[in-house]
């Protein structure tokens, strides 16, 4: 049957399971909008308020079902305002199809109304992209682009299309949905080499990322951690990969990460790394980072071995894969004397935590656990509130915390949060600073238009909180643009929108407030005020090295 | 730091070298020559690449290339086991003074004369770029007006090819 190629584009998304889009209109992608009001019955498109928060929505949708999201964007500036969002993807490799219209080919470099080169643009922040120059190559282009965003280490992707290859008639052949590209095993003498450092190991330390997290290896790694009584640690990207309660896990370690984590993973004299990318936030000095312990580095994208920091013993391939091999070859053993160690961390980091009774903000997010289900997910904004949250939440179930690690975007939350909602259909919560929620705000008209629940726990401090937090322990209290100084009245603001709020100044009224938005069916604000001198801790201070840990701080 | 040379071999598509070059300048890999060019099939293209570095480096490169989709095939030229040649054009001002000595030296360098006017003489000279260079320091003698050279290309001796692999 011969189809535009605004009809393919549709149709080969729904063939390709596609169920939701995300995205916003305009002259150049006009077409396919049509072929979406033709198809409406099959694929649903939400509309955000702009198109920032439709590809951080796609982005959150991938990230709490493990599925790719997509979005639309038109030409120019459309395309432009998703450059950010696909940065973010990219950093985080998250699975997004990104598709934008173009002006027609024939004006295509003329500089002509709305024109930009997008593929340019996107080219060193996608894992690759496409302009696609004949209505022939746009089903292919598609299904390829899929199966490269989500296979390996996933990624955005992007296609152009320019307006009369939408308009130009070929014929559209329907395929089958196109499936992950086969991981291939690591060689078996790496497999061997792992096994015997491993085996030496007196005290090994997991540690895991989003890697594990988009391999679905949490059942290996636990096995791994028990066969060689090994504590477990986390990067920001691995939270919520594995039950919080669990004995073994010591939470997040790193900048902001939990004392015993950090600890045991410099303590410790082998780390099998699975799914990471020791980032400088996780290594500080990286010269100064583990110079006398073992690393085994398992990652899919061969370019993380040895990138930042050395690997005694890299294996590039799928981490799940990998642990089924490696498991068989590894001694069933116990260090008890090295758990005592990490007892005994612990115990230090107990002792040294904020006990203080009030609206702190431990107490603001442990509060909130006792609302969350399993199920729920937790997206975050970027600043204190986002470590905060990462280092007190609870989880018990994967992908349900969604947080901007590699590029740190504020902004990311409010649209995440609505595609966490399209993605699991459960009631979503965001965590945000007044900061953040100040940039991507407007997508509150698109989470009231869908009568998205979600619950908006809004961390308010009139600061910048993070910056303010820098310019306290190394800038000599130079509050330089870090105090805002707002008028914003939240409450109002979440009313003007259609949605509910409410003000809230104690950690009792907190409870009650927590009762009303979890039981609401809207979009729930809580403006919950905290200090502007609360400080994130422990800090390692950036290109410092575990020697410089600053585990209280004289304000 | 060590010379190395990497041939790559890609998919021949609309934009490919700007992927590639995009990719080294933003991980900033010191890039000393390059070239690019038609291979024996109309689906590739094969480029030529010499990186100044340390051999974590040259790894960085190969992998950071592996991630390329448009990358079908990486391998890295050992000197022993490779023959390398480049091409290098150089126009001197044609003095009358020193006529002699500047043939006198493109002969001895098996340089051939490609063009000779009243004003200028042009070399063209095929060799391995340590010769070039040579070829082009003694020419600094005489007044040298341009000099083109095209950057080193590569294939291993023997019969083994650039195998093309299936890469996501």
């Amino acid at each position: 049957m011969k189809l535009s190629g605004a009809d393919i584009i549709v149709k080969t998304l729904i063939e390709q399971g596609i169920e939701v889009i995300f995205g916003y209109p305009g002259g150049q992608i006009i077409n396919v909008y049509d072929s979406l009001y033709k198809y409406s019955g099959e694929i649903k498109h939400v509309l955000t308020a702009h198109e920032q928060g439709a590809v951080h929505a796609a982005d959150g949708y991938a990230r709490s079902t493990g599925r790719i999201g997509v979005v639309f964007a038109t030409s120019g500036p459309g395309a432009t305002n998703l450059v950010t969002g696909i940065a973010t993807a990219y950093l985080d490799s998250v699975p997004v199809l990104a598709i934008t219209g173009n002006v027609p080919t024939t004006q295509i470099g003329t500089d002509s109304f709305q024109e930009i080169d997008i593929t340019g643009i996107t080219l060193p922040i996608t894992k690759h992209n496409y302009f696609v120059s004949r209505a022939e190559d746009v089903a292919d282009t598609i299904r390829e682009a899929i199966k490269l965003a989500v296979s390996g280490r996933p990624g955005p992707v992007l296609i152009d299309v320019p307006k009369d290859v939408q308009i130009a008639k070929c014929e559209y052949k329907p395929a089958d949905k196109v499936e992950k590209c086969d991981p291939v095993p690591p060689k078996e003498i790496r497999i061997a080499e792992a096994a015997k450092i491993i085996n030496a190991s007196e005290k090994p330390f997991v540690y895991f990322g989003g890697g594990l997290i988009s391999s679905g290896a949490e059942e290996e790694l636990l096995e791994l951690a028990d066969k060689i009584d090994a504590p477990v640690g986390c990067s920001m990207m691995g939270v919520s990969g594995i039950p919080t309660d669990n004995p073994r896990f010591l939470g997040m370690q790193g900048m902001h990460g939990h004392f015993a984590s950090s600890m045991a993973m410099n303590k410790a004299d082998c780390i099998i790394a699975l799914g990471v990318r020791f980032n400088d936030r996780v290594t500080g000095d990286r010269f100064k980072f583990a110079t006398r312990t073992k690393i085994v580095h398992i990652d899919a994208d061969g370019s993380e071995l040895s990138k930042t920091v050395r690997a005694d013993c890299g294996l590039r391939s799928d981490v799940k894969l990998t642990l089924k091999m490696l498991l068989p070859e590894l001694k069933k053993t116990k260090h008890p004397e090295w758990n005592g160690e990490i007892a005994d961390l612990k115990k230090r980091e107990e002792n040294g935590e904020d006990k203080r009774e009030g609206l702190t903000p431990k107490n603001i997010i442990q509060t909130l656990n006792g609302f969350l289900k399993p199920s729920t997910p937790v997206a975050t904004d970027v600043g204190q509130h986002q470590m905060w949250a990462a280092q007190y939440l609870s989880f018990s179930q994967k992908r349900r915390f969604i947080s901007s690690g590699g590029l740190g975007t504020m902004g990311f939350g409010m649209g995440a949060a609505i595609g966490a909602y399209f993605g699991t259909g459960e009631k979503t919560v965001l965590i945000t600073g007044d900061g953040s929620f100040g940039m991507c705000l407007n997508e509150l008209a698109t989470a009231v238009t869908y009568k998205v629940p979600v619950v908006i726990l809004l961390m308010n401090n009139g600061v910048l909180g993070m910056v303010r937090q820098w310019q306290t322990l190394f800038f000599d209290k130079h509050y330089s643009n870090t105090v805002l100084g707002r008028k914003t009245d939240f409450v109002k603001l979440a009313e003007a929108f259609g949605a509910k709020g409410e003000r809230v100044d104690s950690i009792e009224r907190l409870s009650a407030a927590f009762e009303r938005a979890f039981a609401s069916d809207m979009p729930y604000l809580i403006d919950c005020a905290i200090d502007k001198d609360e400080f994130v801790l422990p800090m390692l201070p950036p290109g410092g090295s575990m020697e410089d840990i600053i585990i209280k701080a004289d304000k | 730091m060590n010379r190395y040379t990497v041939a790559v071999l890609v998919r021949n598509q609309f934009g490919v070298l700007n992927r590639v070059t995009s990719m080294f300048r933003r991980r900033r890999f010191n890039i000393s020559a390059l070239s690019v060019s038609e291979t024996e099939s109309a689906e590739f293209s094969r480029i030529t690449v010499l990186f100044d570095g340390d051999e974590t480096g040259e790894q960085q490169l190969v992998n950071q290339l592996y991630k390329l989709p448009d990358v079908c095939s990486i391998k890295e030229l050992k000197k022993e086991e490779s023959f390398s040649a480049e091409l290098v054009l150089i126009k001197l001002n044609n003095n009358p003074a020193v006529r002699d000595e500047i043939l006198a030296a493109g002969k001895a360098f098996e340089a051939k004369t490609v063009d000779y006017s009243r004003d200028s003489i042009m070399f063209q000279l095929t060799a391995d770029s340590r010769r070039i260079d040579d070829f082009i320091n003694l020419m600094r003698d005489y007044e040298i007006l341009e000099i083109c050279r095209t950057g080193t290309i590569s294939l291993e001796r023997g019969a083994a090819t650039l195998r093309k692999i299936t890469n996501y």
